[in-house]
């Protein structure tokens, strides 16, 4: 849908395809803000949610339908084994009727996620796969939250970007980057491993992935970070005007990058790898640029999928590690083991707790009733947990864990993660570089925890390393 | 029964025995064949078992359904003769069957 619709609903269709092609997105976007915020003094807005953190109870207190785990400090309190377990054991389809996002179904067993994950023809990832709607007005249109035939399409366009040529080509550019960062970091006085190393590390990534100027990556975090966490969508701490700013920014930005690159192939300039050459080399999606939602949905799910995943896996595995010595000592004897604890760490830290769906019928799903229309979340969280397709206690982390791969964090079926392998590929160089040069890597403090009911991530994480003897 | 071999990408190969009503993944990861990850344990929604069939032998492996098109869909190695492994039961048609695995399963 056009940002402008609001502004120009009676103009016929022709016209508005039209403007919008013509009128620089980022006046577009200005414009949708200014419209919301007119409708807000007018009362019209739907209301936002506030989240004030006050201690959680225990879950045993609780009736099975006052428990609500959406709730965003769950994560951050530790309470989110406790209140799944209960779930899965008790309820596993959970119905919560009055969460601050509305009423939702629950999945909570590996099974049951995976029965809901492969059947899109029953539950439908549109309009958008976190429990709460998109801030009003910023309706992002992307292809994870689209059913096929049109999120085939949409994806096969720029799939590519994680072919196998690509990254294979990416491996030794990684490398070499990951060594960079790991060369600078202070030995024997403690520093902040988020801020280091896995926002750094990231953010480098989707530079290249964007082919975007480097000196500039902050930004993509920034981005990432406000795009992820709206209050109404995951509980997060961003609000309207800043996701409004941030859209601004990055439709400016991003449209310069995008109208550079096409002039430089219009002089014919081999075409890249990265993300924009590639849309602008396939015939579906070469005009996106004047489809605004389309673009900066396209935008925001490979910045917001490349980012907080990736950052907060790097964060996790070192926390796994402290809170495992023993798995510690395993991998230093044995370095062979580290692809296995890639997938391990992925499925321990689970960094997007679930992907949201609408039912497209009424659907019975382990005795429960789901009814057409309800919103039903699959908690890969939960599912990762769960002790019915993890044997050996699913709590713990063991780094040659046999059937670590099976874990639900990349999702399955046709939504499964685009960039799985290059996620892997990145875990992978940055523990063996790891293990070229530091003994140990102590985790000093408690970190600190993202508010969110979606990411499942570390604001600070302070460390201290010690050097290969 | 039988035997089948898998082609690696770098060219190492593969000859495994076969049971009737198996499926060819399963022959694959029941003989340690690298390359097929099977994350999903063949419920046809991860796309790790990827396997591309020679020309010849295509017909022989069955009709392909809508799911198993679609998650072929999102491999940017997909050929013409890409099938998912674990959807493809081997019978004694199989026999001598040769497929190659693609660089990466996605």
């Amino acid at each position: 849908m056009s940002l402008l619709r609001p502004l120009l609903e009676p103009v016929i269709q022709p016209a508005l395809d039209k403007a919008t092609a013509i009128i620089p997105m980022h006046w577009q976007i200005r414009g949708a803000h200014a419209f919301q915020g007119l409708k807000q003094r007018a009362g019209r807005a739907r209301p936002i949610p506030v989240f004030r953190e006050t201690p959680l109870p225990d879950v045993s207190t609780l009736a099975l339908r006052d428990i609500d785990v959406s709730n965003p400090f769950l994560y951050r309190q530790g309470l989110w084994h406790s209140y799944f377990r209960r779930l899965r054991d008790e309820c596993p389809v959970h119905y919560q009727g009055n969460s601050p996002f509305g009423p939702f179904w629950s999945v909570t067993r590996y099974e049951d996620i995976m029965f809901v994950d492969t059947h899109h023809d029953l539950f439908s990832a549109e309009p958008i796969i976190s429990i709460g709607p998109q801030p009003e007005g910023l309706e992002l249109e992307t292809f994870i939250a689209m059913d096929p035939p049109k999120h085939d399409v949409q994806r096969q366009a720029v799939q590519g970007v994680v072919a196998p040529k690509n990254l294979a080509q990416m491996e030794s550019l990684i490398r070499s980057r990951t060594a960079d960062v790991l060369n600078q970091l202070p030995v024997n006085e403690p520093f902040d491993w988020v801020q280091k190393v896995s926002i750094d590390l990231t953010s480098r990534m989707l530079a290249t992935l964007l082919d975007f100027p480097l000196d500039q990556r902050h930004k993509l975090a920034y981005w990432s970070d406000v795009a992820a966490s709206p209050p109404e969508a995951t509980g997060g701490l961003s609000n309207t005007d800043e996701a409004f700013d941030v859209a601004t920014d990055m439709a400016r930005t991003l449209s310069l990058l995008w109208r550079e690159k096409e002039a430089r192939l219009a002089a014919g300039e081999e075409p890249g790898f990265d993300l924009i050459s590639l849309l602008l080399a396939n015939d579906s999606t070469r005009t996106m640029i004047n489809r605004p939602m389309e673009f900066m949905g396209n935008m925001v799910l490979l910045i917001v999928g490349g980012n907080d995943t990736t950052r907060n896996s790097m964060t996790g595995g070192v926390l796994a590690l402290n809170q495992f010595p023993d798995e510690f000592a395993k991998l230093k004897k044995n370095p062979a083991l580290i692809p296995n604890m890639v997938s391990e760490i992925i499925r321990w830290q689970t960094p997007l707790a679930y992907m949201r769906r609408v039912a497209k019928q009424d659907v019975t799903l382990n005795g429960a009733t789901i009814r057409k229309g309800d919103k039903v979340v699959m908690w890969y969280a939960s599912g990762n947990r769960d002790e019915r397709a993890f044997d050996e206690d699913p709590d713990r982390f063991i780094i040659d864990r046999k059937n670590a791969r099976k874990h639900l964090s990349f999702g399955f079926g046709v939504h499964r993660c685009m960039g799985n392998r290059l996620a892997e590929m990145q875990l992978r160089i940055l523990w063996e570089e790891i293990l070229k040069r530091f003994d140990h890597i102590e985790v000093l403090e408690e970190p600190g925890y993202v508010q969110s009911n979606f990411v499942r991530g570390y604001t600070r994480m302070q460390v201290k390393l010690t050097a290969k003897t | 029964m039988g035997q089948i071999t898998f082609i690696e990408h770098n060219g190492t190969e593969h000859v495994v025995n076969i049971e009737e009503g198996q499926s060819l993944m399963q022959a694959a990861v029941d003989n340690d064949v690298p390359g097929i990850d099977a994350d999903c344990g063949g419920a046809c929604a991860c796309g790790t078992c990827h396997v591309i069939v020679d020309q010849h032998w295509i017909q022989a492996t069955g009709g392909i359904q809508a799911d198993e098109q679609g998650m072929l869909g999102l491999t940017p190695e997909k050929t013409e003769t890409s099938r998912l492994s674990c959807q493809v039961t081997v019978t004694e048609h199989l026999d001598g069957m040769v497929v190659r695995l693609p660089e990466f399963q996605m």
